[in-house]
């Protein structure tokens, strides 16, 4: 009986941030009639798809025990390189999207490749890469923004399928994949390995590089997902755009219980981390909080949920 | 006699409702070296646990040199001079043997007010205490530097000058070597001129009857008996510690051996071994025996693919094999218990499930995907073939005991089929019970036909278990002794020249 009971008990305290963020909306919508409608919660889910897919993206690379700092670049260069095919009557809607997504595997394979053959620490590798990503966005734009693109592509990220905004489908279809190759697959254990004790993972016969290259590589994809559909919202390539995006996928991967020091978390804390920072941003907003005053909330909740977590774990 | 500097009376802790300790006692006497015994689990973490202050009794009384122990936090104790040596070593390797020694007390132990420090000072300090001890380290040189051994002298060091009364020592003999533990003991011996009083914590008979005048036994949290060393023999010590009695620790001789499964010539590693030459048969089981840095692990390392070694041929059924990761060792049949369980292995945050099934999930799968069913079915059958201890299959492994995180390794490697297994001190820091599981299961894999190379600083182990045993030294192999030339003598004498 106390056995389930204390087991029960400690299943809430891993769901706290879901509580949190449950209790938040909660309060929310009983305080401003605004929060609770489809259009505000349509809007939300939007805003938050494109942080949330490179969260999913860093959560991989976390839980293997590395960082990946170059996310917010390679939205710019992904975007920049989808824009520069996607002018009206040129290419079919499928040459922009594929060459983008082309750019953001290649980058990210590069992160693996280096990391795992060099032993440079991610967290190096991946400033460097955020840099060079960065200047490359520029090089390829020419410091301009492009605009003018084809209304097919424009219409990936502007468009609803039933009523609900394409983003908010790309990103539940995604949260579903990444879950799946996190929880069901050979790649996903492998990964709590590599991130739980590397070297017993090398002794197990796991092939370490080969699941490093993997979740670079992934978050590589994930980031071109993110540059091309932000470039298809706004309508145009900015070579500027996604910068510090990087940060905030950290941050959502950190509040959803993904410890840096890897090993441990899931994609469905992950998930409501990037939906927690949304709505809170949104609720700010809509309570006229001037934006200055946003980062210093943001930052308070990202410490406040990393203390929480380690109380939690210290009573353990 | 004179009073105890120690008097433990009816202490008691239970952890929700479930006894941890349930009346246990001990009296300790000045310049006394006390073992306390009993198989993990037993309780000697926890009641260890609440003499150093980590853990409050929730009944019973600690007497200090006259003083009732209440309430008092760890460095209070430390202080009053009760002192812990810890299994795992905490030091800080960047800083020197002198600065590691008085960390943390250098404005008492220098009355220096001002927050200077005079390295000078702290070494002259460290030197002499060192040499009282007979302890041959030079105190200037960095931690990193010593082996394990040496840390843990300099731990002693440390608890010497700190005026302990008490040392408790937590398996020092865990990981040094046989010449080292006789150094070791010169040092315990010294102490005790000393009247400083030892409780002593090891799995070791040997060592229990060589330095310890009195035995405590504890068993699942209760206090047994405490008796005279000389009114013991190992065999009525383990009688007292398991409830019953093993009569032969090493259970049932040989079966027949097959053809040569593994073949290594000529196998070198420039600084670490050379020249190593051996066969193991199917079903034999092969020691390799040596004293610590002799080149065991290297040896076992580079026949798994761990490190390369720089020439030689390994066969695996009379076929070369070129081996360079240890995926590619696990592909070819070989199977490698590491003696490090902790760095190398088990997952400390996957569950034992996860970590049974590690080294073999492929075959768990449907294409890419884990088949969770197929998985727990295999991992049932390891758990209950090694008769793993766990509240749940789902528990974490380290959450286990220690004989229990070794049975979860072995059981990944077994998971994989192999055909070779090479165990590296595949007994460390695991109780008797568990101990004797481990040898069963060993002898019934050699039964099975799987060639077994069996690395072992434990004499008794090697020589009960293995069927051929190749002495190692420096590097160099010595000898390959059969069965009836091998004694603790023979291997002695080739280890050590």
């Amino acid at each position: 009986m106390e056995n389930s009971f204390t087991s029960r008990f400690r299943n809430i305290g891993q769901y706290g941030i879901f509580l949190a963020f449950v209790m938040i909306c909660l309060v929310l919508a009983l305080s401003t009639p605004r929060f609770f409608t489809v259009s505000n919660l349509m809007n939300i889910g939007t805003q938050v798809s494109i942080n949330a897919l490179l969260a999913f993206g860093v959560t991989f690379v976390i839980i293997t025990g590395g960082i990946d700092l170059s996310l917010g670049s390679m939205v710019a260069v992904t975007g920049v390189l989808a824009a520069t095919f996607a002018h009206p009557d040129t290419y079919p809607l499928i040459v922009p999207v594929f060459i983008g997504l082309g750019g953001g595997l290649a980058i990210g394979a590069f992160n693996g490749l280096v990391i795992t053959k060099s032993k440079v620490p991610p967290f190096i590798v991946t400033l460097g890469t955020m840099t060079i990503g960065r200047g490359l966005a520029l090089i390829l734009s020419k410091g301009r923004p492009i605009s003018n693109l084809s209304d097919s592509f424009n219409f990936i990220g502007g468009s609803n399928l039933f009523g609900i905004p394409f983003p908010i489908i790309i990103l539940v279809f995604a949260f579903v994949i990444c879950s799946v190759i996190l929880n069901k697959t050979i790649l996903g254990r492998y990964m709590y390995a590599v991130g739980g004790n590397e070297p017993a993972a090398r002794a197990s016969g796991i092939h370490v590089n080969r699941v490093k290259m993997w979740v670079y590589t992934i978050c590589g994809l994930l980031s071109a997902v993110g540059g091309i559909l932000l470039t298809s919202r706004i309508t145009t390539g900015q070579p500027n755009a996604g910068a510090g995006f990087e940060l905030d996928a950290i941050a959502a991967a950190i509040i959803g219980g993904t410890s840096t020091s890897g090993g441990t978390g899931t994609m469905t804390g992950t998930l409501i981390g990037a939906l927690l920072i949304g709505v809170i941003s949104n609720s700010l907003d809509l309570l006229n909080v001037t934006s200055y005053y946003q980062q210093v909330v943001m930052g308070a909740i990202i410490i406040g949920a990393v203390v929480l977590d380690s109380m939690g774990k210290n009573k353990n | 006699m004179t009073h105890p500097i120690l008097q433990i009376k009816n202490l008691t802790k239970s952890y929700s409702g479930i006894k941890a300790l349930d009346v246990v006692q001990l009296t300790l006497q000045k310049g006394e070296v006390h073992a306390l015994m009993g198989e993990n689990g037993a309780g000697k973490s926890t009641f260890m646990k609440i003499l150093i202050g980590l853990l409050s009794p929730d009944s019973g009384e600690i007497i200090f040199d006259g003083d009732l122990l209440k309430s008092k936090t760890v460095s209070e104790i430390s202080k009053m001079g009760i002192s812990m040596i810890h299994q795992e070593i905490l030091i800080i390797p960047e800083l020197t043997v002198a600065q590691n020694i008085f960390l943390g007390r250098e404005k008492e132990v220098f009355q220096n007010k001002t927050g200077w420090l005079n390295d000078k000072n702290i070494a002259l300090k460290a030197a002499d205490l060192l040499t009282q001890l007979g302890i041959e380290i030079d105190p200037k040189v960095k931690m990193k530097y010593l082996s394990v051994a040496q840390m843990q002298m300099v731990e002693i060091a440390k608890a010497v000058s700190n005026n302990a009364q008490v040392i408790i020592m937590d398996e020092p003999t865990s990981a040094i070597s046989d010449k080292e533990v006789s150094t070791l003991f010169k040092i315990i011996r010294e102490l005790k001129n000393k009247g400083v009083a030892i409780i002593y914590i090891s799995h070791k008979m040997d060592e229990i009857f060589e330095i310890c005048d009195t035995i405590t036994v504890l068993r699942d949290g209760k206090y047994i008996a405490t008796k005279s060393a000389s009114e013991l023999d190992k065999n009525s010590l383990i009688a007292m510690m398991v409830g019953r009695e093993i009569n032969n620790m090493f259970p049932g001789p040989l079966i027949q051996k097959g053809d040569v499964a593994l073949s290594i010539k000529n196998l070198g590693k420039k600084g670490k071994f050379s020249a190593i030459s051996f066969d193991v048969h199917a079903g034999e089981i092969f020691g390799i025996s040596g004293l610590m840095g002799a080149g065991r692990t290297e040896i076992a390392e580079a026949i798994y693919g761990l490190s390369k070694a720089d020439s030689g041929v390994i066969k695996i059924n009379g076929e070369e094999v070129d081996i360079t990761s240890p995926q590619d060792a696990v592909t070819k049949g070989i199977g490698y218990v590491s003696e490090d369980r902790k760095k190398l292995g088990f997952i400390p945050q996957l569950s034992v499930v996860q970590n049974l099934t590690l080294s073999s999930l492929s075959e768990h799968c449907r294409g890419i995907f884990i088949d969770n069913q197929k998985e727990i079915t295999a991992a049932d059958q390891m758990i209950n073939e090694l008769k793993i201890k766990a509240s749940s299959r789902n528990q974490k492994v380290t959450h286990l005991s220690g004989g229990n995180q070794q049975k979860v390794v072995i059981g990944k490697v077994l998971a994989a089929s192999p055909k070779i297994i090479i165990l590296d001190e595949p007994t460390r820091g695991v109780d008797v019970g568990a101990k004797f599981e481990i040898y069963k299961l060993i002898n019934n894999l050699a039964a099975e036909g799987i060639s077994i190379i069996m690395i072992s600083s434990e004499l008794p182990e090697i020589l009960g278990m293995s069927d051929r045993i190749l002495v190692l030294s420096k590097g160099i192999q010595k000898a390959i002794l059969s069965r009836e030339e091998a004694t603790a003598e023979s291997i002695m004498s080739y280890a050590v020249h």
